[in-house]
């Protein structure tokens, strides 16, 4: 177990724990939905990384904003979009984030500050830029916070904005979330310097790689790039090392996995992690699990909303296309 | 959105100081916007189109390194937080470099997100062919843009066009594309009327009455087709020029009152004939009027090919107003 971990106090490992129960929870049951078809279509689940959204997010303020990548459930659910508001957009319902027009892979939320996925590799790190570049112009020290996984490293859309950011001076927190695998592919194979945080050398930028799966170690790392940011001294590089306990997408068999990987992955995991560390602060096992029903409870009535509301009005499937 | 009607007044300007004309007025009236591309703050622009503007507006307007995608990406992010960036791509066959953001996220902001979030940016951008220009900065690719459902696609092919639509692009709620043609921008001072109130994004204009058949054209080869129906009248064919200035939104109602009262359409393009915009004219105004055509719906454009760099065979495949007279005169002999 690592320092910051250890070193968090009782109360705020409880929240830490719930809230990442929340996130999990939410993907279990968006599991279930799919394998019962009632989801359809692409579902990329973020199971084990659920420390760096909520340590990331415990860093930020309300009026931050977040850019993710098509695997964002977790990083909206840590911005605090209601569950049940995004069970509607996966759903196909009128009461979704985005009525039906995102889905899983691209929603947005930006009332709570998260301005959404991105289906497009990358991508979403340049849109991030602007936002970037609003808070400076604004100069009221907001900060923007762009995710992806460590396979966009590889994208041309991230090494423009890095140093875009860069010589821009731009309040925007880079995190990679490093989950070793690009899609299907293991990053490793991909890259010759497999360090990928010393990459923020070459923009002159600081980068740093942490612990993904203790959600402390990220909110302190974050909270001095932040700070910095809010100060005018520009951008900053986080390589959060965590697993994904699931496939790329729904559905990957996964046969790419050395055997024994997610057997090993699952003593590393951060839900698993805090749990120890609670314990080992004299919490009781059962009133963690006490806790996760509670949150259970809390997610499957989310489901059961979403699922009794209406479905999109097909009347207006061309709404919205232009101002 | 502030619609400030400044005094209005007529001034000589040439089409790239039109332009520049309307960059001026956006960035003094609407605090909103900013101004960046390769080249465009110090040095004015290649085409010195944002020439001074910088000098006038600090820090609103600034040079980015040669990075499409960023550029764009980070005028999808401004525009959904709050501001009205402009963009200047170079040529327009740089845009393909970036793609993504203008297809794939630009397009998508307001219809994905439910209308929760909008994305109003202008890209300046300049297409055509000059001779000795190479294959890779001569393309015409509107009908490119014209496909994407969520884009505004506005191509300037006067002075008055440089500076009114790009300050309606500036003013529209959507991503919008202004493409401007390099062969125009240092061309004779025409008048335009500066200041007054902005239009909103759309509409074709009639340059010119006729009652035997109709033309139409946008942006450089408006030219072409002004000059044919001048060549024409001589032969005693009275021919209509239209304008087509806007894409999308396209000026149906105008084009279809032409054709219903001429019976007779040629589309003349700079852009390659197969996919391009005469393409959909022609299949929109056929199946609208088919039973008041007197001639089936000719397009006229560039033949498919790549562009060559020599100015003899760039002449080889690109119409010019000749073409355009003989094919017309052709027409009225096949009409019935």
């Amino acid at each position: 177990m690592s320092d910051d971990l250890a070193s968090t106090s009782r109360s705020a490992l409880m929240k830490y724990l719930k809230a990442m129960h929340r996130i999990r929870l939410f993907e279990e049951k968006v599991t279930e939905l799919r394998k019962q078809q009632i989801i359809v279509g692409s579902v990329h689940l973020c199971i084990g990384q659920e420390a760096i959204y909520v340590g990331a997010r415990a860093a930020i303020n309300n009026d931050d904003r977040v850019f993710a990548t098509y695997r964002g459930h977790g990083w909206g659910l840590a911005c605090g979009v209601p569950a049940a508001a995004l069970f509607a957009e996966l759903l196909g319902r009128e009461t979704g984030v985005c009525k039906g027009r995102g889905g899983s892979a691209q929603l947005s939320a930006a009332d709570w500050g998260f301005y959404g996925e991105n289906s497009i590799v990358g991508a979403g790190v340049a849109i991030a830029l602007g936002a970037a570049l609003s808070a400076k112009i604004e100069g009221e020290g907001k900060v923007v916070l762009t995710a992806f996984g460590e396979g966009a490293m590889n994208q041309g859309a991230v090494h423009e904005s890095m140093n875009f950011a860069a010589y821009q001076d731009l309040p925007l927190i880079f995190v990679c979330e490093n989950n070793t695998y690009s899609e299907l592919t293991p990053t490793s194979e991909m890259v010759r310097m497999n360090d990928l945080y010393r990459r923020a050398d070459s923009y002159g930028i600081p980068g740093v790689r942490v612990d993904g799966n203790d959600p402390e170690a990220v909110r302190r790392v974050m909270s001095g790039f932040v700070q910095a940011a809010r100060a005018g001294k520009g951008p900053a590089l986080i390589e959060a090392t965590t697993q994904r306990l699931v496939g790329h997408y729904y559905g990957d068999l996964q046969s790419y996995r050395p055997k024994g990987e997610l057997t090993e992955a699952k003593k590393t995991e951060p839900i698993y992690l805090a749990r120890i560390a609670l314990q080992d602060t004299g919490v009781a096992a059962e009133e963690l699990d006490q806790l996760e029903s509670k949150v259970r409870n809390e997610i499957e009535a989310a489901a059961e909303e979403a699922l009794a509301a209406p479905l999109a009005d097909v009347n207006q499937v061309r709404e919205h296309l232009y101002a | 959105m502030p619609n400030k009607n400044t005094q209005a007044q007529t001034l000589e300007l040439t089409y790239a100081q039109a332009a520049n004309a309307a960059l001026h007025r956006s960035l003094t009236e609407v605090p909103e916007t900013i101004l960046y591309g390769e080249d465009v703050a110090k040095p004015g622009g290649i085409f010195g189109v944002t020439k001074n503007l910088k000098e006038t507006f600090g820090e609103r307007v600034f040079d980015t390194p040669i990075s499409e995608t960023a550029m764009l990406g980070a005028a999808v992010g401004a525009a959904m937080t709050g501001l009205r960036p402009i963009v200047e791509i170079m040529w327009i066959d740089f845009s393909l470099v970036a793609m993504d953001q203008i297809v794939n996220q630009a397009a998508n902001v307001r219809y994905v997100s439910a209308g929760r979030l909008q994305a109003p940016l202008t890209i300046r951008t300049q297409q055509g062919h000059l001779p000795g220009s190479c294959a890779q900065h001569s393309q015409n690719l509107e009908a490119l843009y014209a496909h994407i459902p969520g884009l505004r696609v506005g191509l300037a092919a006067t002075a008055q066009d440089a500076y009114s639509m790009l300050l309606s692009a500036i003013h529209c709620d959507d991503p919008t594309l202004i493409i401007e043609n390099r062969g125009l921008y240092h061309g004779e001072k025409q008048e335009v009327r500066v200041g007054g109130a902005i239009d909103p994004i759309g509409g074709a204009t009639v340059m010119r009455p006729g009652t035997d058949l109709t033309i139409l054209s946008w942006s450089a080869m408006l030219h072409q087709a002004l000059a044919a129906a001048e060549r024409l009248g001589e032969r005693g064919i009275s021919a209509e020029v239209i304008n087509a200035r806007w894409l999308n939104p396209f000026d149906w109602d105008t084009l279809l009152a032409s054709v219903r009262k001429t019976g007779r359409l040629i589309v003349a393009h700079e852009a390659v004939i197969t996919g391009g915009f005469g393409a959909e004219v022609a299949a929109r105004v056929s199946s609208e009027l088919f039973g008041q055509l007197r001639a089936p719906v000719e397009r006229i454009g560039t033949l498919d090919c790549r562009i060559p760099s020599a100015p003899h065979l760039q002449k080889a495949l690109i119409p010019d107003a000749a073409q355009i007279t003989e094919r017309a005169a052709a027409l009225m002999l096949k009409s019935h």
